[in-house]
């Protein structure tokens, strides 16, 4: 499984890449969103695959004693998707209201160039 | 001085040049002892503000103190009603402390604050008509020239306070045969040598000194006679005990002066304008005193000595007279003044007095300096007659120069619109008078500075020189002498100035070390423009494609370079049913999302990606992350419909070409990242982070779920300012959202 998990996180990177490479403002946002799902499971693959024993403490015991699944990556990966949704839903209503004003969503003719003397 | 600026300008008239006058008088006072006073500033680092009082120091800071003196006195009546005046007091007080501050300091962090003083506060009096475009051009040319050279002396204070140990000055002239036979003893003199020549305007650095004749003149005089220009000179003889006597040393600043002098020299006799004359004169003066160090000998450096004393004496005269005749006239053409003696007579005697100093003729103590110099000259061995030959020629030229803004305004007929005018008021011609007397006085009786001459040498670490006498009899240097002054002579009565000259000498303008420089600036502008329009073009997606080509290109070198494949992935391949079936709609569903036309079909891709990771955090002990990824998705598929649903269809702009160049670059990286984290799966994982929380999630933090303790509680402040960064950006959405904004900004 983890062969084809690195594969799909490469994927995911590939595409992600390729979608912020587009003139599109709403196709970079997607881009952005792929290659954010990509880190996270980048992340939580090398923290290693574990099935079925999440890290919580049983009842009546007072620590982990058997094998768990690391906790550490999982809190980096929580942080994160959080983060990158304040992101997203920032980004997602700035193009709304850039589309409103400037009436396209290509990066092109949004640009402007500071003018050199 | 601020405080008082508005009585400055009227009542109180008098009360700045107190300060320099007072001491003059306190310095004078003070005998010819060695004295030193010392604080510590940064003890840490050998920083102190340590003030030593010499010899050498005594000669600058009387002649900075008493010149001072004169032109503060000058300047109240020359600047009289000027908008301005109590600014210009303080800009020139700020430039005498700094000075004073630059020649008594014993240590080299001291010193280089100071000497950057005295740069920024020249900056300001250069650029002091602020209204004309050409005084601040020659401002900025004299700070960045003379800043370079400032920064020049911090390394090579840095660097001779690493080698040496300490940054007090004595103490390493206590250790001056280690640092001479340091590695790093010639990159410290090259660096020197920036500081000092920047400063004192020489050959290729000079050009920033005709330009700062923008100032006012009693700025001129003040910065060019005595000061600023000689604070070169001065860090070349403080520094002679520590790093001269080598090779080096000696044979740069004899080229490097001797270049200067005469080409300053050659210059000065073809100009016009009065304080251009006395511009390029001065440069070559500076040159000779370079020169003088260059040779090194006790008789030698006594004649620098002796010369920077000559030299303030009757420069900072011909600059008082200049003013006085651009004040009267309003005119500094020489070719255009005549027969002022008539009107101004103490100012032509001042000029006289100084014109003659300058030209080295009997009794005036200019003769005295120039026999000195013949002398070292005459002494040197190999070489004399060459080194002999270029003093000399400069002595000549400096003679025509000397005259040429001296004599020429005041003899002659006067013309008819120069009839009416009479003499300036005393403030402005009693300075030039008393200077010029002076030049004479110590000629005639050269005792009086021999006391100063007396002390100077030993400040050197030298032996005491032999009293300054105005008659040696007749001698092989008394020939020289005379032969200076008859080819002077001679020459001024050949040479008539003229434009002309000047003309023919413009037509080497492309030539010189300005020009360069300024082509250089040019250059070096266009250069970081071309520089910034192909890397920062504006284009986002061509900043990431650089991003991901260079991190691609420094992953796959390393990758490929530095790894053997070993691994045997069969353990891996242990797949199930399930895991096979999401990562397949994982796949289908990023195709939607990244090929699809439709908006909404991408947005629906993107949403079943968010819930197929999910389930796999499910899978794999993740409950924390697959709740939060499922609320997240959820919402941003939401958020993503409501707010995008009205915009148009995708645009189809790129061509296939496009198309597969970008398809490549991301699958190669795409590439990598999954090699990566293969390579990343082969090494043993380390999980004492992990144990640690493990076993003190419960007994520590009172939580049964490890990642909600890590998160609530063992990084409860990382948290925290998460919370704030979410609350930041909903403000934002909230702002976004409610924005209205006026027709006029709405850009079609």
């Amino acid at each position: 499984m983890e062969i084809l998990l690195a594969i799909m996180i490469g994927v995911l990177y590939a595409a992600g890449i390729y979608m912020m490479f587009r003139r599109s403002l709403v196709k970079l946002i997607i881009g952005i969103i792929l290659l954010g799902n990509g880190a996270n499971l980048l992340i939580f693959l090398l923290g290693r695959l574990v099935k079925g024993k999440p890290p919580i403490i049983a009842e009546g015991s007072k620590y982990l004693s058997e094998a768990y699944a690391d906790p550490v990556p999982q809190a980096l990966i929580l942080t994160a998707i959080v983060i990158s949704f304040g992101l997203q839903a920032f980004a997602i209503v700035l193009i709304k209201r850039t589309y409103k004003v400037v009436k396209t969503e290509d990066l092109d003719q949004i640009n402007t160039f500071d003018e050199f003397e | 001085m601020v405080l008082l600026g508005k009585w400055v300008k009227t009542v109180l008239w008098w009360l700045p040049m107190v300060l320099p006058a007072g001491l003059f008088v306190y310095f004078l006072s003070l005998g010819t002892a060695t004295q030193s006073l010392s604080y510590d500033w940064l003890p840490q680092l050998g920083v102190r503000l340590s003030l030593h009082l010499d010899g050498l120091s005594r000669l600058f800071v009387l002649l900075i103190t008493g010149i001072g003196a004169l032109v503060f006195a000058y300047t109240s009546s020359y600047l009289k009603g000027h908008a301005y005046l109590d600014r210009f007091y303080g800009y020139l007080s700020l430039f005498m402390g700094a000075m004073i501050g630059l020649v008594l300091s014993e240590n080299l962090i001291s010193l280089f604050v100071f000497w950057e003083l005295t740069s920024i506060s020249s900056f300001f009096l250069i650029g002091f008509n602020n209204d004309q475009s050409a005084s601040r051009k020659s401002a900025l040319t004299a700070l960045i020239i003379t800043g370079m050279g400032g920064l020049s002396l911090l390394a090579a204070g840095i660097l001779l306070g690493y080698v040496g140990d300490t940054y007090s000055i004595i103490e390493l002239t206590q250790s001056a045969d280690y640092l001479r036979a340091h590695p790093q003893y010639s990159l410290a003199v090259l660096l020197i040598f920036g500081a000092a020549f920047t400063k004192s305007a020489q050959f290729p650095f000079h050009f920033w000194l005709p330009g700062a004749m923008k100032a006012p003149t009693p700025v001129s005089t003040y910065l060019h006679s005595a000061t600023m220009v000689k604070a070169g000179v001065y860090l070349l003889l403080r520094f002679t005990p520590v790093l001269g006597g080598t090779e080096l040393w000696q044979s740069s600043l004899l080229w490097v002066g001797g270049i200067t002098m005469l080409y300053a020299a050659f210059h000065s006799i073809f100009r016009t304008d009065m304080k251009a004359i006395l511009a390029y004169s001065t440069i070559a003066a500076l040159g000779v005193l370079v020169f003088l160090i260059g040779m090194g000998s006790n008789s030698a450096l006594q004649a620098a000595g002796v010369f920077i004393l000559v030299h303030a004496l009757y420069k900072a005269t011909l600059f008082l007279i200049t003013g006085i005749v651009d004040h009267e006239t309003h005119s500094r053409n020489v070719l255009q003044l005549a027969g002022l003696r008539k009107v101004l007579l103490p100012v032509a005697i001042a000029g006289l007095l100084a014109a003659v100093s300058n030209a080295g003729i009997p009794p005036s103590f200019g003769f005295i300096g120039k026999d000195l110099m013949y002398e070292a000259a005459l002494h040197h061995g190999a070489g004399a007659w060459v080194l002999l030959g270029a003093l000399i020629l400069t002595n000549v030229l400096l003679l025509y120069a000397g005259f040429l803004v001296g004599i020429k305004p005041f003899i002659g007929p006067l013309p008819e619109k120069h009839a009416h005018l009479h003499w300036p008021s005393a403030w402005m011609w009693v300075p030039p008078v008393l200077l010029g007397v002076l030049s004479l006085g110590f000629g005639l009786w050269p005792v009086a500075a021999s006391r100063l001459s007396e002390v100077f040498l030993p400040a050197l670490g030298l032996q005491p020189p032999p009293a300054l006498k105005l008659w040696h009899g007749f001698n092989l240097i008394l020939g020289l002498s005379a032969a200076t002054i008859g080819s002077g002579l001679l020459l001024w009565f050949l040479l008539k100035p003229g434009e002309k000259g000047l003309a023919r000498l413009q037509k080497l303008a492309w030539l010189s070390p300005e020009r360069l420089l300024g082509g250089f600036a040019r250059g070096v502008g266009m250069f970081s423009v071309v520089w910034t329009n192909l890397f920062q073009h504006g284009y986002l997606r061509y900043y990431v494609m650089t991003i991901v080509l260079v991190l691609s290109a420094g992953m796959g070198y390393r990758m490929f370079n530095n790894y053997t494949w070993q691994t045997s992935f069969t353990p891996l391949l242990n797949l199930t049913v399930y895991e096979v079936s999401i990562v397949a709609i994982m796949l289908i569903s990023i195709g939607f999302a990244v090929f699809s036309k439709s908006r909404l079909a991408a947005v629906a891709g993107l949403g079943v990606v968010g819930y197929a990771i999910c389930l796999l955090f499910v899978f794999y002990s993740a409950p924390d992350l697959a709740m939060t990824q499922f609320t997240v998705d959820t919402l941003t598929v939401i958020l993503f419909v409501l707010v995008l649903y009205r915009l148009p269809k995708y645009m189809q702009i790129s061509n296939k070409l496009t198309i597969a160049r970008d398809g490549l670059v991301a699958l190669t990286f795409g590439g990598l990242v999954t090699l990566l984290a293969l390579l990343v799966l082969e090494q043993p994982v380390q999980r004492d982070v992990a144990d640690f929380y493990a076993a003190n999630a419960y007994l520590l933090a009172k939580g049964k779920n490890v990642v909600n303790v890590i998160l609530v509680d063992f990084r409860g402040l990382d948290t925290l300012v998460e919370i704030t960064v979410l609350s930041i950006a909903a403000l934002g959405v909230f702002g976004l959202l409610k924005l209205r904004l006026k027709t006029t900004e709405r850009r079609g």
